[in-house]
């Protein structure tokens, strides 16, 4: 039977994950169907119907559709369900509050944040903040499984020309009300997609030391992230947070600075490719996981970093 | 108002994680296992509704092997009334833990649940959104501001564009972030009154739910290791060897 995707969009374009959680839901099995559910996503079912991996677009227009609420999307997706073995999406904060929700009124016990395809029944996951990982069988009929995009390449966006199928919207929830989104606007990169993050943690001090970070981040074309501490500090806003309980992220580049390199942290940074550390305690946990440790005060490390930088004639982009 | 919370038993967050060699799991024999970090959370979110007048009752609920108990024993020392502990003997599944929540919900008619967004140990973030399909109740989860008004809830979602503000009618779920509140200590005298609050035990059997696993744990492995990295002298060093070693800037 076919797998189902749940697609993230905002009504716009397609979220950045959606194109991920395409791939591994295609090894999963070739015959994947998106759903997307939206109001005046007109757009997006058709950016949707262009990726080659992609078989069949349905797509659900109505204003209950705008935001996320679990509620009324699951009720939509549930009448889909029936026709599928797998329903799928991505294990963000979207994937994580919807699946579940379906999972329990299928009576299907839900596979979360997998990290590999291992057959259509068996997957790869880690628990315990990444120090285990676990490979699972599900033997449930139909399957629910949420994908960690970062494991997963983005799928190719053109070349295909899925068919769009309309179809009905299900009742909307009278108890959940949607009142305000405080979405923190940013010209820079996309933390769970940019080639090179640079992070700060509570050694930053405080949220105008940010700036120190923010200057780097703007020559290197890099997205800022953060550990908890800076977060809970209110150095910066919560979607900076990279970790077992904020984001993961695999870039290229992942420079931590002023950050110890707790296990919660490193559950959301370690599989980068390289890692760099600027902290000024040699002992710091956070130099067990890097490429390149620099042991020096930040507020030194980070202006030369910067002047080092300028003196570059070329930087990657 | 009635608030039931749901805290789990889990190893340490301090713990070094070990997998068994053979594959079966992790070792949990002889580590220090303590409540679910964001659940201390949600019984303090509880405790403060309550001192501010707004609930009358907290019910702490925990499922899980005879030392579970503890959990329960732990929430009431911080302000719970109560305890219930369902005693299960192996690790079981969100799925089967929201049908025992849900026949417990049932009985007790709490007018909130409130639970961890994701315990420590799978990282599974299911159970209260489970919960919440089985009762058909609203959902609000990963919580980090919660402001009770009658019958509704205003609840602050931390999301990966920023934050989210929805309202729920109660009974709700609300899953919590540990960015909620600041968990309190328990004082020694509430510790020695919490060993007088009764705790009811039950067993899962009895309540009539399938408990059986759904998903086979094939095997646990250690993650691979990253290899050694090197420090550098200087910035110098360093942007010299991103530049012309690892090719990334
Ligand atoms: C259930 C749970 C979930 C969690 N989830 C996450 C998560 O998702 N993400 C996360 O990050 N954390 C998470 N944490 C918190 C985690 O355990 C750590 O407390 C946190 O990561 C520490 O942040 P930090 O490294 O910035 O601060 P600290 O541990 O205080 O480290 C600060 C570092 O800065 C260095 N430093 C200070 N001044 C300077 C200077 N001038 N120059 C250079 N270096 C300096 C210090 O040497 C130190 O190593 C979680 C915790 C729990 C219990
Ligand atoms: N065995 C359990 N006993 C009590 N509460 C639980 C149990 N398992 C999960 N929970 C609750 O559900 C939340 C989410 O757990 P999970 O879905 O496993 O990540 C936890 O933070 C607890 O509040």
């Amino acid at each position: 039977m076919s797998v189902l995707l749940i697609a993230e969009h905002n009504n716009k374009e397609v979220r950045p994950f959606t194109y991920n959680a395409i791939t591994a839901a295609s090894q999963i099995n070739e015959d994947l169907h998106v759903l997307v559910l939206g109001h005046q996503a007109d757009d997006v079912a058709k950016s949707l119907s262009e990726v080659p991996n992609v078989k069949k677009v349905i797509h659900v227009d109505n204003e209950i559709y705008e935001n996320y609420i679990a509620e009324n999307y699951t009720a939509a997706i549930i009448k889909h369900a029936e026709s599928y073995s797998h329903i799928v999406s991505s294990a963000n904060t979207f994937g994580k509050n919807l699946m579940p929700r379906i999972a329990a009124l299928l009576d299907t016990s839900q596979v979360s944040d997998i990290i590999k395809v291992i057959s259509e029944d068996t997957f790869l996951r880690p628990i315990y903040a990444g120090n285990a990982f676990a490979t699972v069988k599900s033997n449930d009929k139909k399957k629910c499984v949420t994908i960690r995009p970062t494991s997963f390449d983005p799928a190719d966006k053109s070349g295909g020309s899925a068919e769009i199928t309309k179809s009905d919207p299900a009742e909307a929830s009278s108890s959940t009300k949607f009142l305000k989104k405080e979405e923190v606007k940013s010209d820079r990169p996309e933390l769970g997609t940019a080639r090179i993050v640079i992070s700060g943690g509570r050694g930053m001090q405080n949220g105008e030391n940010f700036k120190l970070i923010s200057d780097i981040a703007d020559k290197l074309n890099a997205a800022i992230g953060a550990s908890r501490a800076a977060v809970d500090a209110g150095y910066i806003t919560n979607d900076h947070q990279v970790g077992q309980t904020g984001k993961v992220v695999v870039p290229d580049l992942y420079i931590a600075v002023g950050i110890s390199g707790a296990i919660q942290h490193l559950a959301g940074m370690k599989e980068s490719k390289v890692i760099v550390a600027i902290n000024k305690d040699g002992e710091a946990p956070i130099f067990s996981v890097a490429d390149y440790g620099l042991e020096a005060d930040l507020f030194e490390a980070l202006p030369q970093f910067l002047s080092e930088l300028n003196k570059l004639n070329t930087i990657q982009k | 108002m009635k608030i039931l919370v749901a805290v789990k038993r889990v190893i340490d967050y301090n713990v070094q994680i070990r997998v068994k060699e053979d594959g079966s799991g992790v070792v949990t024999d002889n580590v220090k296992m303590s409540t679910n970090p964001p659940d201390d959370n949600a019984i303090e979110e509880a405790v403060k509704i309550k001192e501010a007048g707004k609930a009358k009752e907290i019910v702490a609920i925990t499922i899980g092997e005879e030392k579970a108990q503890e959990t329960v024993r732990k929430a009431l020392a911080v302000g719970a009334d109560r305890g219930i502990h369902v005693k299960v003997d192996n690790v079981i599944e969100p799925l089967a833990v929201s049908k025992i929540l849900k026949k417990i919900v049932e009985k007790e008619n709490p007018d909130l649940v409130f639970m961890g967004k994701q315990a420590i140990d799978d990282d599974c973030n299911q159970t209260g959104q489970m919960l919440a399909a089985l009762l058909n109740w609203p959902q609000a989860t990963f919580a980090s501001k919660i402001e009770v008004k009658d019958n509704v809830l205003e609840v602050t979602r931390e999301i990966d564009e920023g934050l989210e503000t929805i309202e729920v009618n109660v009974p709700a779920i609300v899953t919590c972030d540990l960015r909620l509140n600041e968990p309190r200590y328990a004082s020694l005298p509430n510790i020695m009154k919490a060993k007088k609050k009764p705790i009811e035990q039950l067993n899962a059997s009895d309540l009539g739910v399938d408990i059986n696993p759904r998903i086979e744990q094939i095997k646990v492995e250690e993650p691979p290791k990253r290899k050694a990295g090197i420090k550098v002298a200087s910035v110098e060093e360093l942007v010299q060897k991103l530049k012309n070693e690892a090719k990334v800037i």
